[in-house]
């Protein structure tokens, strides 16, 4: 099959390869880059579990095909913190016990970064919109909207 | 009993790594010369196989083979069966049919694998099915329970009689006679329609074969490593010790996957044999509802007899179960169902009786509730028709046959999953449900608040029902703790975790018996290289048994380091302590020495060890308790309808829980809610749905509805009754089902009271909002 030559920036780092067209973004980003953070739940759009940033919009990766990347910028949950220093979204996931498996998890909070960034004192309601397009099967989502008040609590107080 | 970390809520260790994108999932496993497999799966559910020509397929560049069952030889055999028939019950008659690998000769369900093509790639290995044809003779498919039974049905086994499965009568008491005396007695036909466990990661299975070694590694999503090892190792002709099972981060399990028969589990290593490669096999969606296993799915002839004053005499139950195609897990979840059919209430008559049918769907296993959820929503229906007809409260007619808490311990005379009787250890069951209606503010809502809503033309409801859950069944599990050199400490166990928060609250177990910090604990949990004894996880007994062996074999340790730490220092064991990570002598912390030391100086160089002591500061120790411990509880909620739409919004939600002594509150609200999540969708959203030739109509999750965020309760309240079980020394009972159980039912009575204008009895879930609208509609107006 021919390919395709890309240029994509990835979480700051500009990586250049050749991708078949039907490529899907989540597998470039999981099995070509290695930034195997993002995950994939159904592959149809559906659980939201492989929501990426795209030009800083979050999207789902598993709907689209690397080549549409090519000449655009990247976010994955990679990018966002590290297991010592854990940005206050994700600290706020783990003080309220807003994760169970894990899986879905970096969908939820590529999700929410962008959310939280306009919507900085976010009501229960506009939280519940927020994350309507991401399953989560373990926690029924209470933690989740407990924990992303808390975690635009932290950011009020750190900016 | 709280302690120090015992009992805290304390968040876990293992989210640092989840929530950065670095935890290992199976398909973040990369091997070098790795390849990978996809299924050629059936379309038809019953089918005649002709003829399967793969040899367009082999050619493709890229194809490094394609399967069919005849490549496979003598490796194409039933089985294993995972879960042993019930002898235990007297006359009961199961026909064992444990899952094939590959379809041979007839398909039995849509989804069954025809060929396994392994290529370069998973697109490659996509592509390959286009280039495979199939000749199949399709046959009638039998779907339908009860004429399934029918003489001159369609048979799924041809060389058995009919599709009987099984069939299982227990009773206590006589409920015929109880019957005959009975002011009220009350029939109804009830279904409980199958769902999915839909963990958001599908299944996976990466096996590597090293010739050269002659060892085995499987990376596994399983529930259950040890028995998967076991059942690879003997299929291959191979000790279990040259087989390794390693389950990564999991996420998410909920029953299915402690299935270890599934074709790709017995296929796949038979295929890395042979190939010398790695291989690798990630479920999609479409595969996770096609042919990974599901539950629910019975039809109930129930019957309830009782008093004018609302005194239960007796209950009936005959049930068709199906279990799809195969049998492989037994009867693990109709035996589910007929302990927890009457289990909180006294019912001295009790009449159950199971029929097992097979069926062209795919196999029925345990999945979060296991069976309990239909044995509690017939029951709790029951009640709510009962108390229609006699005129009662749904709260009152449930506080006057609850089990009183003298009775505990309570032995049911019906025998259960774990091939035991029924024994409810301990509880306080009216306590539950007079906290429920507390916090729920019951009586104002019936009183007050409800006769003004409906003077104002709203359809508010309550609804309010109990449950038990048997959990923390055997045989056993066992753990091993181990102080390092460095004073941290490990424990080992093998059971395998899937989000429940073992890394954390094991290492809770083993901190406060040793005096560490819950960071400095490491658990390894479903690797049978570290651990190879034990059952798996399922029936929430991972605390209960597995946790239980942790402190065990803590204990032990402890013991271990005073006696160790007294010596070494030079004085009596009842002398020293353990303070902060070290053994201090009582008094005078200046002398002390830390527990790394004592480690290392425990498995000397040179000199000798005593006859008796065993180096090292560890230990092991196994747990198994002589019947499960039985977890309790009541919820309530108060929905919201639009008549017009029959969209219903989940206003509240209370539930009062009691599954003995609390280990980490925060984790245990969050196993709570999340089962409740599962019961939502059970009672309103989520079905799986077969057409009458056994197609799958709901194999996306476009068409498999999961609760989102908005379709939750806006409110939760999760409370707490800790009644701790006899039957282990922490008093601990499991949790990972409970808000699944008693939701549907609680949904439906909560439906009929805000559709408060019709006499409304829905005797079925799962619902939706056009089946609620045809009830309605079909329902006369009071």
């Amino acid at each position: 099959m021919t390919t395709h030559t890309i240029k994509v920036k990835v979480n700051g780092v500009e990586y250049v390869r050749e991708v078949e067209p039907r490529r899907l973004l989540s597998d470039f980003l999981r099995h070509d880059l290695g930034l195997t953070g993002t995950h994939v739940g159904c592959e149809h759009g559906l659980c939201g579990a492989c929501t990426i940033l795209f030009d800083g919009e979050p999207v789902r990766s598993c709907l689209m095909f690397a080549v549409q990347a090519n000449g655009h910028e990247v976010t994955t949950v990679e990018a966002l913190g590290t297991p010592e220093k854990m940005h206050p979204l994700q600290e706020a996931f783990h003080e309220k016990h807003a994760l169970q498996c894990g899986y879905c998890t970096p969908g939820f909070l590529m999700t929410l970064k962008p959310f939280l960034e306009t919507h900085p004192n976010p009501t229960d309601e506009e939280i519940r919109e927020a994350i309507d397009g991401n399953l989560c099967r373990c926690t029924g989502y209470e933690h989740i909207i407990e924990a992303v008040k808390l975690a635009a609590e932290k950011m009020a107080t750190r900016s | 009993m709280a302690g120090r970390v015992f009992g805290q809520s304390i968040p876990r260790n293992e989210d640092p790594y989840l929530l950065t994108g670095q935890a290992k999932f199976i398909d973040d496993i990369e091997l070098p010369g790795m390849l990978h497999a996809a299924f050629y799966r059936s379309d038809y559910a019953h089918a005649r196989i002709k003829k399967i020509d793969v040899s367009e397929a082999r050619k493709l560049p890229g194809v490094i083979a394609v399967y069919t069952a005849e490549d496979f030889g003598e490796f194409v055999r039933p089985g294993p069966l995972q879960v042993p028939p019930p002898t235990a019950i007297k006359g009961s008659i199961f026909h064992a049919r444990p899952l094939m690998p590959i379809a041979k000769d007839k398909v039995r369900y849509s989804g069954e694998p025809l060929a396994v093509i392994i290529a370069e790639n998973r697109y490659i290995a996509e592509d390959a099915m286009d280039y495979i044809v199939a000749e199949l003779e399709p046959l009638p498919a039998v779907t339908d329970l009860e004429k399934a039974l029918e003489p001159g049905a369609p048979l799924v086994h041809e060389d058995l009689e009919s599709n009987l499965a099984a069939l299982v009568k227990q009773e206590r008491g006589n409920y015929e006679e109880a019957a005959a005396k009975a002011d009220v007695v009350i029939k109804k036909k009830i279904y409980v329609d199958r769902g999915a466990g839909a963990a958001m990661e599908n299944r996976g299975l990466v096996v590597n074969w090293d010739d050269r070694a002659r060892e085995m590694t499987i990376w596994a999503t399983t529930q259950a490593p040890i028995p998967l090892r076991n059942s690879i190792a003997t299929r291959l002709g191979l000790f279990e010790e040259q087989v390794r099972v390693i389950t990564p981060f999991i996420g998410g399990g909920f029953g299915p996957k402690i299935m270890t028969s599934q074709p790709d589990d017995v296929l796949l290593p038979i295929i890395a044999m042979w190939l010398k490669r790695p291989i690798k096999w990630i479920e999609d969606r479409r595969e996770n509802f096609l042919a990974t296993t599901s539950e629910r799915d019975q039809i109930h002839y129930a019957e309830i007899a009782l008093t004018r004053d609302g005194i239960i005499l007796g209950v009936k139950d005959v049930f068709y179960h199906n279990t799809g195609a195969y049998d492989p897990y037994g009867m693990t979840v109709p035996l589910n169902t007929q302990t927890h059919t009457v289990s909180c209430y006294e019912v001295p008559n009790f009449y159950t009786e199971i029929r097992m049918v097979f069926t062209n769907e795919y196999v029925v296993t345990p999945v979060r509730g296991a069976g309990r959820p239909e044995g509690v929503f017939v029951m709790e229906r029951l009640l709510d028709y009962a108390a229609q007809e006699l005129g009662m409260d749904p709260a009152e007619i449930r506080r006057r046959n609850l089990l009183r808490k003298e009775r505990f311990p309570y032995p049911t005379g019906i025998i259960g999953q774990d091939f035991v009787e029924g024994v409810l250890d301990s509880g306080d069951y009216p306590e539950t449900l007079r906290r429920v209606m507390e916090v729920i503010e019951y009586e104002k809502f019936r009183k007050e608040i409800q006769p003004q809503l409906r003077a104002q033309g709203k359809h508010k409801g309550i609804g309010i029902v109990c449950f038990t859950e048997g959990t923390a069944v055997g045989p056993y599990e066992g753990a091993r703790v181990t102080v390092g050199a460095n004073g941290k400490v490990t424990v080992a166990t093998g059971i395998s975790t899937q989000g429940q928060g073992h890394f954390t609250v094991f290492a809770q177990i083993a901190a406060e018996q040793l005096g560490v910090d819950v960071k400095d604990v490491n658990v390894i949990t479903g690797d049978t290289g570290h651990f190879h004894w034990g059952a798996g996880t399922f029936a929430s007994r991972g605390m209960g048994v597995a946790g239980t062996a942790v402190y065990n074999a803590a204990v032990k340790v402890r013991q271990k380091a005073l006696q160790f730490g007294a010596r070494f220092l030079g004085v009596s064991e009842d002398e020293v302590e353990l303070c902060d990570g070290k053994v201090c002598v009582k008094g005078d912390p200046s002398r002390s020495m830390p527990l790394g030391e004592i480690a290392l100086k425990a498995n000397p160089t040179r000199g000798t060890i005593e006859p008796g002591v065993e180096p090292g500061l560890e230990a092991t120790a196994y747990f198994g308790p002589p019947y499960g411990a039985t977890g309790a509880g009541a919820v309530a909620m108060i929905v919201d309808v639009d008549p017009e739409t029959m969209a219903v919004n989940i206003e509240k939600f209370a539930i009062v829980h009691d599954c003995g002594t609390v280990v980490n509150p925060l984790l245990l609200e969050g196993q709570v809610m999340g089962g409740v999540h599962m019961g939502i969708g059970n009672a309103f959203y989520e079905k799986i749905k077969y057409d009458e030739n056994g197609q799958l109509l709901t194999a996306s999750l476009m068409d498999y509805l999961i609760p989102q965020a908005t379709d939750m309760p806006k409110e939760m309240i999760v409370e707490h009754l800790e009644t701790p079980s006899p039957l282990n020394p922490l008093g601990m009972k499991g949790v990972g089902e409970a808000g699944a159980i008693p939701t549907p039912a609680c949904f439906m009575q909560a439906l009929e009271d805000a559709l408060y204008e019709y006499r409304l009895q829905i005797d079925e879930t799962p619902l939706n909002p056009s089946r609620l609208w045809e009830l309605v509609q079909q329902a006369p107006k009071k």
